[in-house]
């Protein structure tokens, strides 16, 4: 259960954040997810909502968008989405593939509560 | 009324600045890390007890290890002539962070110091997610486990740069598939680096020596 603990970060940095912005309260939180950033989505909007109880972000909610894993071909340069984690080229075969996108954990919006 | 705010940031971005600052600090130093992963049982810290009994005279070898209790492994190294070795009991938590590094390599004098082996709690998920600031993972799995592990912990596999299957002696004995298990590996990640060997008989240890000691000397020799 290590969704806990970056549930607990993501309360920090947002905590921090609407101080910055003097924000009294929020309605959701934008998270962005890949899906081979070892952390599974819904293990931290469980461990979210029980994390933000009694913070200043208490009510809000966790909103994540998952996305998928993405690649580019080292040997014939297309672009392709990885499915399953095979990370062999759809175009020309190869192994070597350059991962472009898939092992996010970013924060990227965050809604005040008015 | 309700507004939206742009306001993008790494959850991890903490983590990865100190990782950033360890990074620098060995990089200044020449000295190869190696950040070891497995799950608990395959072998890493027999792997690293033959590596310091075999090559202490020639790569000054220092160690973290990392447990969620006990300093068991970290005695076993030094026994095993670990010039230093610094336990960190994680007290719980399933995976080693910069900041527990940063905080052990602060307790240690790195000085001629050619490879830094950081030994990660037994776990294939969370560690895959925490840069230690390390040149590498390296990722151990064994004969005794199930062949199709690459291609259940994906984001671990991808993002190492070694595997090195153990207990090859035992494969006679069990239904793991050598092929297969690199095979598997190999779809996760093209450029892995693949190394068999027994830490019990010794059989296949002379090519990840000969590995080692090469690596060290190139990093040695990047050194700015």
């Amino acid at each position: 259960m290590h969704e806990l603990r970056v549930a607990t970060e993501i309360i920090e940095i947002v905590c921090k954040e609407m101080e910055r912005r003097k924000l009294s309260g929020l309605k959701e939180v934008g998270l962005r997810l890949g899906a081979l950033s070892g952390f599974d989505a819904g293990a931290l909007s469980f461990s979210f909502e029980a994390a933000v109880m009694d913070t200043p972000l208490d009510g809000a909610k966790l909103n994540i968008e998952q996305v998928p894993v993405k690649g580019t071909c080292r040997s014939c340069g297309k672009d392709f989405e990885v499915n399953e984690f095979v990370f062999i080229c759809p175009h020309c075969g190869s192994t070597e593939i350059d991962m472009t996108q898939g092992d996010e954990l970013d924060i990227v919006y965050l809604v005040e509560d008015k | 009324m309700s507004e939206k705010i742009n306001f993008e940031k790494k959850v991890l971005s903490e983590n990865d600045r100190l990782a950033a600052v360890i990074r620098e600090n060995l990089n200044a130093r020449g000295i190869l890390s190696l950040n070891l992963v497995s799950s608990p049982g395959s072998g890493k810290t027999s792997l690293l007890e033959r590596t310091l009994k075999e090559l202490g005279e020639k790569l000054n070898i220092a160690l973290v290890a990392g447990d969620v209790q006990t300093e068991n492994d970290a005695n076993r190294l030094s026994k095993a002539g670990g010039r230093i070795v610094r336990p960190v009991i994680t007290g719980g938590a399933c995976h080693l962070d910069a900041r527990m590094i940063d905080r052990a390599l602060n307790k240690i004098d790195l000085s001629g110091t050619d490879v830094l082996f950081i030994e990660n709690v037994g776990n294939l998920v969370c560690p895959s997610s925490y840069d230690l600031g390390e040149d590498m993972k390296v990722v151990l799995i064994s004969t005794t486990e199930g062949d199709d592990k690459p291609l259940k912990y994906p984001s671990m596999f991808r993002r190492s740069s070694l595997m090195i299957i153990n207990k090859t002696d035992l494969t006679e004995f069990t239904d793991f598939d050598i092929d297969k298990v690199k095979a598997n590996a190999r779809t996760i990640n093209g450029d892995l680096e693949i190394f068999e060997l027994s830490c019990r008989t010794g059989k296949g240890l002379d090519a990840w020596y000969e590995w080692l000691i090469d690596a060290a000397a190139k990093k040695k020799n990047s050194r700015q």
